[in-house]
């Protein structure tokens, strides 16, 4: 940090602009680096943590070690940081978490007991679902969310337009395939409620009411 | 005394859920029509049977370098399981695996048709 900071000093001596420009261009640039910290400080935490559990102590050492190999690994293996809308609301995570939790113990054994059951196994669909939200983060969220739950797995994704296509077990009629898509939007609603941006959220809001 | 043996049975209790769970994976994998199909039943029961099993361990073993150890190994398995499943889909369907038939609707056929054939342009221009 200091040599960016020495050179951005040096170039702004030399192009002579005023004193108070350099200083804002300097101040950007800390409070930038200072945000990018911020949200490689769970990940690289989370990375300590891991860390230590498989070496099965926290020990000094290890959390030094820890810090280091994951300071590595992210550096090595560099993945483009995820656009994380930075706010977070703890009861809505609890409300989508317990949701979650719920749906997948019902989900599992309405489909353990759809694999035992004699009778033959019922139709799929291919469904699109046009998302609300603009975020890759949300999206990946409620397309791992649907996934773990089980009767859907997303074959397909649509960045762009912020569709998923979905493959869905037991839709043998046109009213589930839409009880399926209505799914789908509620826990998108449910996610962006917990950690989306305020953008997403005015989207989700604005639907619901016209709806 | 009392509080080892309500434990002992909740253990049991899980073992035997995450068991039974495990084997109507492994039916569903045997049953069910096509690759995708089969995801559904490989995937997602494995993985509350999975947690079920955790969870047995977890009040046997109450020490909480365990129970951390636990939670990152369900943690991982719920990222990647996903994941994988995804790619099996995709390929699946793009690879034609999956007999049309067997839907009841198919709006992603719908999309590709719909969509302009950029590939075929690309290579015209080529």
């Amino acid at each position: 940090m200091s040599p960016q900071d020495n050179q951005s000093t040096s170039v702004a001596a030399s192009t002579t602009p005023t004193a108070s420009e350099s200083a804002s261009a300097r101040k950007v640039s800390r409070t930038e680096v200072r945000g990018r910290v911020w949200k490689q400080l769970p990940l690289l935490l989370g990375l300590v943590v891991l860390w230590g559990v498989l070496w099965g102590q926290f020990s000094w050492l290890n959390i030094l070690t820890g810090f280091l190999v994951a300071i590595a690994v992210t550096r090595v293996l560099y993945l483009p940081p995820a656009d994380i809308s930075g706010r977070l609301n703890l009861w809505y995570s609890l409300v989508f978490i317990a949701h979650f939790i719920a749906d997948v113990t019902v989900a599992s054994f309405t489909v353990a007991f759809q694999a035992l059951n004699p009778r033959p196994i019922p139709t799929s669909s291919v469904i699109a679902v046009q998302l609300r939200t603009r975020s890759d983060f949300v999206m990946t969220l409620d397309a791992i969310a649907m996934s773990l739950v089980p009767g859907s797995i997303v074959v397909e994704v649509d960045r762009e337009r912020a569709i998923l296509y979905f493959h869905t077990f037991d839709t043998t009629t046109a009213a589930a395939v839409e009880a399926m898509r209505a799914k789908v939007l509620v826990v998108e609603a449910r996610i962006v409620r917990a950690i989306g941006s305020k953008d997403d959220l005015a989207r989700i809001y604005e639907t619901e009411a016209t709806r | 005394m009392i509080l080892d043996s309500i434990l002992d049975i909740l253990t049991g209790v899980f073992l035997l859920l995450g068991g039974f769970l495990s084997v109507a994976a492994g039916v569903g994998l045997i049953r069910f029509p096509d690759a995708i199909a089969r995801l559904h039943a490989t995937t997602k029961p494995q993985i509350l049977g999975l947690a079920f099993i955790l969870l047995a361990i977890a009040l046997q073993e109450r020490q909480v370098s365990t129970i951390l150890l636990l939670i990152f190994l369900l943690i991982f398995q719920m990222i990647t399981a996903p994941v994988s499943a995804h790619m099996i889909a995709r390929a699946g369907y793009r690879g034609g695996i999956i007999a049309p038939r067997s839907l009841l609707v198919d709006e992603l056929e719908q999309a590709i048709d719909a969509a302009p054939e950029f590939d075929d342009t690309e290579r015209a221009s080529e």
